[in-house]
């Protein structure tokens, strides 16, 4: 089910229809408060909140790991009940109709002033009104804003699926009131990291376990664990995935659905938020009063937004043949135990596939390829040559398989310049030039460093539209520099370099653990059928005509390559020997300011560590 | 107990009809029947010896179960009836049976599929004769035959497959001849002489397998043996100041039962197939009994067994009650599948017949209550001689089976039932499941442990359903073998498997198998929803033993054997992904040996492996089974 097909190109997706539309003609408050019967799930134990809370406390499993606490901590069994009580209320949602009605209400005013369009695949909402009914569902939303948790609940609530039950961050628990309202619409608080808190981490997961079993409502979570503040995937975490996967393992699931969203923006709320985050700037804390300051946001324009549901994976056939269930049989089912080897191999790789899921179906807007270009060509272009590049590039993308949302009746020119306007904020256009540059800093002095600076920030801005493709793009991008640096046309050779850049970056992008061959066959087989290579039974041979796309390709993985030798010249350079992790990116930056995401400096760091070039002293 | 045996069964029927109409009179109960809801056996010779004739094809049926006269059919009113003389059911009218079952399974009484009438004796291959073993079995003194009805009867269990194939007609290979041993010295003479011209020889004994067990190896070239024990059924003594009794092995169940009964004892194993299936068949197979509460399987029966293996006979040198000198040497010969010899006579534990015996039955608003009420049960070890409980799909089964009611007075009374049950109670109809009981012993610790029972029932929501439920959920078990032959008169094939498994995953496991089939006939094709239903049927102090029912209506099907046994297959490895246990009493067989390795450890196969090889090098027992 998730082997994706050899030819992407082939693969079919769903219309979208615009959700908006209706709201824009009908009164919210009515909407808000219409009759909502959802769909239920057919073994279905309703209960109530507090129940759900009992349930969990008393649950075997939390029974005996506070057993064991106690005995360890040499604290009382009471006491050590009580603490995991405290955990609970901290962490438990509080569900309410009459907040999410409230939700509902605001939202249906906010999305139609953030957004032109909100359009979603009815058919993935048909597809989940099937699942849920069948088995208990996991949604897994992709993860680039604050909004996509909210838009998945109104989408559900719209759509009269059952509301879904939201692992957060506790981040959002330190918003006054906000963080309540959030609670009482069905997120839960987790601590981001409780490493070796064994009874955090059995009330966590006995919660999210207790509410899959009873069917009590869709569980969603993020696979890539936060917000992804450069608009690449992230490399996925798997232990909620685990922890929702276990009572299909242990039997007391028959199944579980797995429900990949992809959530698209054609302008990210926080774009540039982002790109600042990345030069060092700190988060703004989440709070109620910077959320109110943010109201600004309200009045531009978004563009439109997509939401596509995917086909719903069955946990039983992704695990068959790979999960001996039976390796549960030896000890009770409540007693805690750590994934095995295979088990984790397993978890990993269905969590990078799931990502994979999540990449291909997100929507790519005109802008993508815009930015991938306009980031080409740092001193801009003429518009005439933008529009017949993009137009190239368009075909291209498809020719591999990108899910392009091109408006079918509209010349090039036109959906360029409509782009162009909707990101204005980012370039300039004078006299049919087209270039990045920050068209709203003050021109008041301001010293090199700002300057440089307020550069980067449109430079990284930019660079987020672009990586939003790169998946696209990705393994042909791979091929074509393992060409250029093989020196040499022996399939073999080539190979050997791809495997090495593939290895490389494997914790910069979303490359499968384990798929290298079927990745190199894949690039092979898209840029054959684009005419750019011959691929030979031992040879690799370019044909003349593929020049241009080659260079585009290399020019795609470019600014990585850079970004990751600066890394490399500075650990050379860098003579002091007790380097500290937190120390590394502020020095990195101050070693090469320019285009340098932290983001980049850790995947690098992270790349080299597990490459072993790099060795971790613990002090 | 004569009271029983000297009623006619005519009577017997009428007691049934009235028992609708009026409360029994107690003392009826204290007429123990072991065959109540069994054949029985013609009143004209209570005691006859040889009730299995050699030419078993003159009594049952050559491609169905049981006995020839006894089958269910649709008359030409379309209503369902059990015909012969030999069960309560007989003769009678089951109105409801035709509804459930084109309502079950989407069949149709127009769509027949009837089996071949006759063995098609031109399709059974020559034999494959090893004259001198013939002739040195001759001059032995040994009965012996190789009419092709004698080896075809011997060439197959109670698979589906194996029916199916008979009932087409179709017919693979059989035994070559067929002996019949009449004690042990005939069969150590067979076995020196199988060793001796290297025959293969494969133990008979009621021919009730449902592991493929009696399936003639296809890789075998040699002449192939059926050695049916048939006639070694005399009980030899019994010892009533030790409480054994001494039998040979080849005796039927139900005369095993009936013989002792006549003594005043009984030996308490039923296993379903009692009717049929012969005591060396319980030891090599680890059988399991219906009331094994009380008496114990049969590995707790057995006191001493004799079986004689290509090494020579294999015995304990006394009758001590236990004994500890090294593993138990009765646990390889337990369970051996015929793979390492004949066993030819066993000296079992026997009981007193008990003075009072009941019925009773309990309804639970689910499944999951009834569950939690058998574990009680267990936990407190109060469990009845037998204990059940039926899914719904199975209680609305059982409800099929109703035999007409006679008055309006007592479809108005179960009207009644219903009403409070449904209603009242508010238990919803498609949830409601039911227990069945059996206690027995002396009357009044049986009314004590009665109220004790239904006292726990009570507490998990369960409602006393009366004895008549009781006893029907019994008559099933021995009745279901007949209906699978009628279903397979109308495009619907079925079949049994069991498992047993700890407590706390009963209840994943049965929802887990149950939709693992029903998912698994959807794919492949089936184009009705099958049937696919459990219980649970024994209760133990660590697990419960489970019984799955699976049926489904096969038309547009071309290969739906096939389609069967890739869905049994799945539910097996849903079985023992759910921690299950490759099989509570069938066996293995050859149609579960492929688990073997992953059930036992390759170093336990190992062990069975040298043992096999130490006792039957030639491998003269070359059934294949087990290993």
């Amino acid at each position: 089910i998730l082997s994706y097909p050899r030819h992407p190109v082939l693969k079919k997706r769903d219309d979208f229809e615009d959700v908006l539309e209706e709201r824009r003609r009908s009164s919210d408050l009515r909407y808000a408060l219409r009759c909502y019967t959802p769909t239920l799930y057919k073994g279905l134990v309703p209960c109530k909140v507090s129940v759900l809370k009992s349930i969990v406390l008393q649950s075997d499993h939390l029974q005996c790991v506070i057993k064991q606490v106690s005995s360890e901590s040499g604290d009382s069994t009471e006491c050590v009940a009580e603490e995991a009580s405290l955990i609970l209320d901290e962490m438990a949602h509080r569900m309410q109709l009459s907040t999410v009605r409230f939700f509902v209400f605001t939202l249906s005013k906010a999305f139609k002033r953030l957004f032109r369009s909100v359009c979603v695949n009815e058919e993935g909402i048909q597809r989940l009104q099937q699942a849920v009914q069948e088995h208990p569902v996991v949604l897994l939303p992709s993860h680039r804003s604050y909004m996509d948790f909210l838009m998945m609940s109104y989408l559900l609530y719209m759509f009269d699926l059952p509301l879904p039950v939201i692992a957060a961050g506790m981040d959002f628990m330190s918003m006054k009131f906000i963080g309540e309202m959030l609670r009482m619409s069905g997120a839960f608080f987790i601590r981001r990291s409780f490493g070796g808190d064994k009874l955090y981490w059995a009330v966590f997961s006995e919660y999210v376990k207790t509410m899959l079993r009873k069917g009590y409502a869709p569980i969603e979570f993020f696979l890539e664990g936060t917000r992804s503040r450069t608009c690449k995937s992230l490399t996925p975490k798997t232990g909620l995935l685990n922890i929702v996967m276990e009572p299909f393992f242990k039997g007391e699931l028959f199944d579980v659905s797995l429900v990949p969203v992809s959530i698209s923006y054609e302008r990210v709320l926080e774009e540039s938020l982002y790109a600042r985050e990345l030069l060092g700037v700190p988060k703004p804390k989440e709070s109620t009063s910077g959320l109110l300051k943010a109201r600004r946001v309200l009045s531009e324009d978004y563009g439109s937004m997509h939401v596509y549901f995917g086909h719903p994976v069955s946990v039983r056939s992704l695990a068959e043949g790979k999960i001996k269930r039976s390796q549960y049989n030896l000890l009770p089912r409540y007693i805690p135990q750590k994934p095995s080897v295979d088990t984790h191999e397993f978890l990993n790789d269905a969590a990078f596939r799931l990502v994979r899921i999540q990449e291909e179906n997100m929507v790519l807007k005109p802008w993508v390829l815009i930015a991938t270009l306009l980031l080409q060509n740092p001193d801009g272009m003429d518009l005439s040559s933008l529009t017949e590049q993009t137009d190239w590039l368009r075909h291209l993308a498809l020719a591999f398989g990108a899910f392009l949302d091109w408006p079918d009746h509209e010349a090039c020119s036109e959906v360029i310049s409509c782009s162009l306007a909707l990101h204005r904020r980012l370039l300039s256009v004078s006299a049919g030039h087209v270039q990045l540059s920050v068209t709203d800093a003050p021109q008041v002095e301001t010293t090199p460093e700002e300057a440089v600076f307020q550069r980067a920030v449109v430079v990284l801005s930019c660079a987020s539209y672009r990586n939003q493709i790169l998946h696209v793009f990705l393994r042909p991008a791979l091929l074509a520099v393992a060409m250029q640096s093989a020196n040499s046309s022996r399939k073999d050779d080539i190979y050997n370099c791809f495997n090495f850049l593939r290895n490389m970056f494997s914790n910069e992008f979303i490359l499968c653990p384990g798929d290298s061959v079927q990745d190199f066959e894949e690039a092979c087989y898209l840029l054959m059928k684009r005419g750019v290579l011959q691929v030979l039974e031992h040879e690799i041979v370019m044909s003349a005509s593929g020049q241009s796309t080659l260079a585009f390709l290399c020019s795609v993985l470019d600014p990585f390559l850079q970004g990751y030798q600066v890394v490399c010249r500075y650990l050379c350079e860098e003579t002091n020997e007790n380097l500290t992790e937190k120390e590394f990116i502020p020095a990195v930056r101050s070693f090469c300011f320019v285009s340098l995401s932290s983001d980049l400096q850790k995947n690098a760091l992270a790349a080299l560590l597990r490459l072993k070039a790099v060795r971790k002293v613990k002090v | 107990m004569a009271s029983n045996s000297s009623s006619s069964s005519a009577q017997q029927r009428l007691r049934i009809i009235a028992g609708h109409l009026q409360k029994r009179p107690e003392d009826e109960h204290a007429s123990v029947a072991a065959q109540e809801c069994k054949a029985e056996t013609p009143r004209s010779n209570p005691s006859s010896a040889a009730p299995v004739p050699k030419r078993r094809q003159e009594i049952m049926k050559w491609n169905g179960w049981g006995y020839s006269d006894s089958r269910f059919l649709f008359n030409k009113k379309g209503q369902a009836e059990f015909t012969g003389k030999r069960y309560r059911l007989s003769g009678l009218i089951l109105p409801s049976l035709k509804d459930w079952f084109e309502g079950t399974f989407g069949a149709n009484l127009q769509h027949k599929s009837p089996a071949t009438p006759t063995v098609n004796l031109s399709a059974v291959a020559p034999p494959n004769l090893n004259e001198p073993f013939i002739e040195d079995l001759k001059a032995a003194g040994v009965a012996a035959s190789h009419d092709p009805e004698d080896r075809v009867f011997r060439a197959h269990g109670h698979c589906l497959h194996e029916i199916f194939a008979l009932r087409e007609g179709r017919i693979g290979r059989v035994p070559d001849m067929v002996v019949w041993p009449s004690c042990h010295s005939d069969v150590e003479k067979i076995v020196e002489l199988a060793c001796k011209h290297n025959v293969c020889l494969i133990p008979y004994g009621g021919g009730t397998s449902v592991s493929s067990a009696l399936e003639c190896p296809h890789e075998e070239t040699r002449s192939i043996v059926s050695l049916d024990t048939s006639q070694m059924n005399r009980i030899l003594w019994i010892d009533e100041k030790n409480l054994t009794a001494h039998v040979e092995a080849g005796i039927i169940g139900q005369d095993l039962e009936r013989q002792l009964n006549e003594h005043g004892y009984c030996t308490g194993h039923e296993p379903d197939s009692m009717e049929f299936s012969s005591l060396g068949g319980w030891v090599a197979t680890r059988a399991s009994g219906m009331k094994k509460n009380i008496y114990g399987n049969i590995e707790d029966l057995v006191v001493h067994i004799k079986m004689v293996t290509p090494r020579g006979v294999i015995e304990k040198s006394c009758l001590g009650p236990r004994m500890s000198t090294g593993p138990d040497i009765h646990h390889f010969i337990l369970g051996s599948e015929g793979t390492l010899g004949v066993v030819t006579e066993v000296t079992m534990k026997i009981r007193p017949i008990p003075e009072y015996q009941k019925y009773g039955s309990v309804v639970f608003p689910n499944f999951q209550q009834g569950v939690a009420c058998l574990r009680e049960v267990a936990r407190q070890r109060c469990a009845p001689a037998s204990i059940r409980l039926m899914d719904n799909e199975q209680f609305q089964f059982g409800h099929a089976l109703k035999p007409q009611v006679s008055s309006i007075f007592t479809s108005f009374l179960d009207g009644l039932k219903k009403f409070y049950i449904t209603k009242f109670k508010g238990f919803d109809p498609h949830h409601l499941c039911v227990a069945t009981l059996l206690f027995e012993g002396d009357r009044g610790k049986v009314l004590q442990h009665e109220k004790q029972v239904y006292d726990i029932a009570a507490k998990f929501g369960g409602l006393a359903a009366g004895e008549d439920n009781g006893q029907r959920g019994y008559m099933l078990t021995f009745v279901i073998a007949y209906l699978r032959d009628l279903g397979m008169d109308y495009y619907v094939i079925g079949e049994s498997f069991e498992t047993s498994v700890p407590w706390d995953r009963v209840l994943d496991l049965c929802r887990n198998v149950k939709e693992r089939i029903v998912r698994e006939c959807k794919e492949r094709g089936v184009q009705f929803p099958p049937l696919s239903t459990c219980r649970v049927t024994q209760t133990y102090d660590a697990g419960a033993c489970v019984y799955f029912y699976f049926a489904f209506n096969y038309r547009g099907l071309s290969d739906p054997v096939h389609v069967y046994e890739q869905v049994e297959h799945a539910a097996r490895e849903e079985i023992l992904a759910n921690g299950g246990s490759l099989s509570h009493h069938h066996g293995v067989g050859k149609l579960r040996k492929e688990w073997m390795k992953e059930s036992v450890s390759g170093v336990g196969l190992g062990m069975l492996k040298s043992v096999k090889e130490y006792v039957d090098p030639q491998n003269i027992f070359g059934n294949r089974n087990l290993l």
